[in-house]
């Protein structure tokens, strides 16, 4: 994707190589290319949904089954197209995803994956049981592909197709990676709640991709009715579907490249073993599954990165182009007047069972300002933070934001509404440049969605919000770091790091969630005139804090919790004068 | 159907169900306690029901090679470990549970093949537990342990990775045909017009007994209090000195006997292949389900209705029954995901 000559060397040699592979090799090879090449389609869909979106599925050969039925079924006995058959197949697999997507995601990771094996035990038995569909003879006499007159019967034929699909699927899915959807496809690792707080709806990432794994089984299947002209139920059984699971992790769940590698490996290894192991023992039949089994179990024990993963140690680390030097900004948001009320909490209060965390706390924060909120450890402010970034719901009160009730609104709603943050145990995307991590803050302020991402639609605004990026990496001090993995970074530069990520979203409000802490003495010197410039600029902040030092010198005003409720308000001078909030801190004087 | 002939398969289901209560507890017992969820559970009732049926038959059972495997490799495992690690005073006890214990019923059997010796009905059912009780242990040391910090999603797909290879090995060990076992009893008694086998009678009453003893095990003894706050908390547990691995090992005991206890109430109503497991095992599932994976209440329900479901199910049409059952998790789960809270989730990443 990158325009090196060494690239563009190696890209060519893999291009000619797989248009004269079949030309060379012997008639059985070109079949088990055609194998591959449909595993592999299969494994893609894996890759995205497991590598990057830490979701799985026991049932995609269920839906290459689906795929695979559907269009039997259609150019049999309804005499239709081949081609209207994969519509079918896409629209078919692409429903049942939605369906089956839709009402397990929202629970625990792990319902999605868990109904997969009984969502494809349950089709696997229609398969067999429908009459229209043959029971388990299947169906038979499937036509063959034609392209513009031109008939892909022949293995030989067909394997240009799918190998044509596949490579247009690889080059979709890489882009869409590298895409504003593509980043938070990416941080879906990182937990919900930084997911929500970048203004990315997790549920809505989680179904796209769990559809776009199904549809690209939906052709697989289809190319594999189209191809072997027959279809009986017992390949998409979920055993089948096992083995692209190893497809996927063999050779690297987290790259594109491993569904291919993978898909190629496994194939191999099957046919390996369907000639060795009938010597073993006449039991013998599953014993091929017995091995995949252990094979996919030692690979997640030991080497769960697959090959890729020992490739990319070897391959040179790609350098991402800066953008072009005249890209206008991004749109920036109309700020409030200044001094005009921002947020407004009004009698908030939290009960957890029977303890009071938050009780019964108001105060204003003006735009403009630089507002603390302070208190002893165990006072509730980050309870109080959590009830106004979103992560938590107030037993009662209200939380007004621009004029707006913001009180039971979810994260990433808020996120959207205009206030950025930042967390006190930093959240970054450690394997991840400092560049995608900032970019992830453009999320709230770009549009492109999946298929402008994966179609390169994009490249304007994504040239825009990279430019952005930079320029937020720049005011932190971080702009020569823009290439380096943020896990690298001392914990100091990872704070300047999620400012710089909370900035890039143009917030009307940033909270920080004790910015202080952890950092050492010339670090806080160096955040707190950050935040002072940032304050210039008209930027409102709120900091939730526990470091007085630190406070007391950069803030216009200062709200004190003690207990769960407020203690006072007022300048640092007159907070620090309180003898209440002396008592708070250092206990009683007399 | 009227109300006469809906309850046949209203007994049928609920006896079913009770097979399902007992997996289904163990599914949730090893997961809120291991975070595992253990799909080869409905393999362990098989290979009991098979294990059974060889004894009955005066073969030697094929689990006595599956232990000989399982126990040969954990063994190595510890071995690999003390050396390493310079470890040697954990060998001696690392030797009783994964060799000593697991071979003597091994060697019982063994010694019955080549004797020619009978056991009575009831001494074969509780060798055949005895074979099959360490079988879970064994892969939770092989497999699972050496992946404790993984997340759900490694261990859900090692899990059903474990499944095919424990169904393809016992395909290896006891062939492909299928076997029912003898029943204790083939007494029955009439209530009205309905007749109740006494084996219906075993697996309801077994099923509840042993739910109940469950219940008394966590409520009263300090293993099982602490089976319940690694549950809650393994950070907590940790601080309070629990051990995780230890309860785990703990709570795979426990699963693999009423995993074991479901096969041998099971084996004398349903012939019994060596890959009947998977679908008893989905069927528990979906009954963990419906408790949402930590409810054991809930979760006896769901066993019980999904048993009844099956057996109505198969009464109006035979051939849809495993899509109706595994069709129904659908509305189950959007009720699920309506009533309960979404939880902040684990990170991981894979490199």
């Amino acid at each position: 994707m990158s325009g090196l000559p060494f690239d563009k060397a190696i890209l060519a040699l893999v291009v000619i190589g797989f248009t004269t592979a079949p030309v060379l090799a012997a008639p059985f090879t070109v079949t088990l290319l055609n194998y591959v090449g449909i595993g592999a389609i299969v494994a893609l869909g894996l890759v995205l949904l497991t590598g990057f979106g830490g979701l799985t599925s026991f049932g995609q050969a269920s839906l290459v089954g689906i795929g695979a039925y559907a269009t039997a079924w259609l150019t049999t006995h309804a005499g239709a197209d081949p081609w209207l058959g994969l519509a079918l197949a896409l629209c078919l697999t692409g429903a049942a995803a939605a369906v089956l997507g839709a009402v397990t995601l929202r629970l625990g990771g792990h319902f999605l994956p868990l109904s997969t094996v009984a969502w494809g035990i349950a089709i696997y038995f229609l398969f067999g049981n429908i009459p229209g569909l043959g029971y388990h003879d299947g169906i038979k006499e499937i036509p063959p592909l034609a392209l513009g007159g031109m008939s892909l019967a022949s293995n030989f034929a067909i394997y240009y197709l799918i190998w044509a699909f596949l490579a247009a699927g690889m080059w979709l899915l890489s882009n869409l990676l590298d895409s504003r959807e593509g980043r938070a496809i990416r941080s879906l690792r990182g937990g919900a709640t930084m997911i929500a707080s970048l203004g990315v709806s997790l549920f809505r990432i989680r179904l796209i991709i769990f559809v776009i794994a199904a549809m690209l089984a939906g052709l697989a299947g289809w190319l594999y009715a189209h191809m072997n002209r027959y279809v009986s139920p017992s390949p998409f059984e979920v055993r089948p579907s096992i083995e692209y699971l190893l497809m996927a992790m063999v050779g690297g769940a987290t790259s594109i490249y491993g569904a291919v590698i993978g898909a190629a490996i496994v194939t191999l290894l099957k046919n390996f073993f369907q000639d060795v192991l009938p010597h073993v023992s006449k039991n013998a039949g599953q014993l091929e599954i017995v091995a995949f089994s252990i094979l996919l179990i030692l690979i997640l024990q030991h080497a769960r990165g697959g090959v890729m993963s020992a490739v990319r140690r070897l391959a040179p680390q790609r350098v991402v182009p800066p953008p072009p030097a005249e890209t206008p900004p991004l749109p920036r948001r109309s700020q409030p007047r200044a001094g005009t009320p921002l947020l407004i909490v009004e009698g908030a209060v939290k009960r957890f069972g029977g303890l009071v965390a938050v009780n019964d706390v108001s105060f204003d924060v003006k735009t403009g300002e630089i507002v603390a909120l302070i208190g002893p450890n165990g006072a509730g402010k980050s309870t109080m933070f959590n009830l106004i970034t979103g992560a938590q719901r107030p037993t009662a009160g209200r939380i007004t934001f621009l004029g707006r009730d913001i009180t039971s609104l979810p994260q990433q709603k808020i996120a959207t509404a205009g206030i950025a943050r930042t967390f006190q145990h930093v959240k970054l995307r450690p394997a991840m440049s400092l560049l995608d991590n900032v970019l992830l803050g453009t999320y709230v302020r770009t549009r492109s969605g999946f298929a402008f991402g994966a179609s390169r639609l994009d490249r304007g605004e994504e040239a825009q919000a990279k430019a952005e990026a930079l320029r937020q990496l720049e005011r932190v001090g971080l702009l020569e770091k823009a290439q380096v993995h943020a896990g690298n970074l001392p914990l100091g530069s990872q704070r300047m790091v999620e400012v710089a990520r909370a900035l890039a979203a143009d917030p009307v409000l940033i909270v920080l969630d004790e910015p202080a802490a952890g950092l050492r003495r010339g670090e806080k010197h160096a955040l707190a005139s950050q935040l002072r410039d940032l304050k210039d600029e008209g930027v409102t902040i709120l900091i939730v804090e526990h470091d007085m030092e630190f406070v007391m010198g950069l803030v216009d005003r200062v709200v004190v919790m003690d207990f769960g409720a407020k203690l006072t308000e007022g300048l640092p001078s007159e907070v620090r004068a309180n003898p209440i909030v002396q008592e708070a801190y250092l206990g009683g004087v007399s | 159907m009227d109300a006469q002939i809906a309850l046949v398969p209203l007994t049928d289901g609920i006896a079913n169900g009770a097979i399902y209560v007992l997996i289904a507890l163990g599914t949730v017992l090893i997961f809120s306690v291991t975070r595992v969820i253990f799909v080869p559970f409905g393999d362990i009732a098989a290979l009991t029901a098979l294990t059974v049926a060889a004894l009955q038959l005066g073969r030697l059972p094929g689990t006595v090679w599956l232990v000989m495997v399982l126990a040969g490799t954990a063994v190595t495992m510890e071995l690999g470990v003390a050396v390493r690690k310079r470890q040697l005073r954990r060998l001696p006890m690392a030797l009783v549970s994964y060799a000593v214990l697991p071979i003597l019923p091994v060697a019982v059997a063994a010694a019955l093949a080549s004797s020619g010796l009978r056991l009575p009905q009831l001494g074969q059912m509780l060798l055949a537990l005895a074979l099959v009780l360490p079988v879970a242990p064994l892969l939770n040391r092989i497999v699972f342990e050496p992946l404790e910090s993984a997340s759900v999603l490694v261990l859900l797909i090692v899990s059903v990775a474990l499944h095919f290879a424990t169904s393809g090995l016992a395909l290896l060990f006891f062939g492909p045909e299928g076997f029912r076992n003898e029943a204790l009893s083939d007494a029955s008694i009439r209530l009205g017009d309905i007749t109740i086998t006494a084996q219906v009678l075993l697996m309801v009453t077994a099923a509840a007994a042993l739910s109940g003893l469950l219940f008394l095990y966590f409520e009263t003894t300090v293993t099982g209090k602490a089976l319940r706050a690694t549950a809650i908390n393994r950070t907590g547990a940790r601080l309070v000195g629990i051990r995780p691995r230890r309860t785990g090992a703990v709570a795979f005991v426990l699963g693999s006997l009423l995993g074991g206890v479901s096969g041998l109430l099971i084996g004398p109503v349903t012939t019994i292949y060596y890959d009947s497991g998977f679908l008893i095992g989905l069927k528990a599932f979906v009954a963990a389900i419906v408790g949402g994976l930590g409810s054991y209440p809930l979760t006896a329900i769901g066993a019980v209705a999904v048993g009844v479901l099956e057996s109505f199910a198969s009464f109006w049409s035979s051939s849809f029954k495993e899509s109706i059952v595994f069709g129904t998790l659908i509305p189950v789960l959007l009720w699920r995901s309506l009533v309960s809270q979404q939880h902040e989730e684990e990170e991981e990443e894979i490199e």
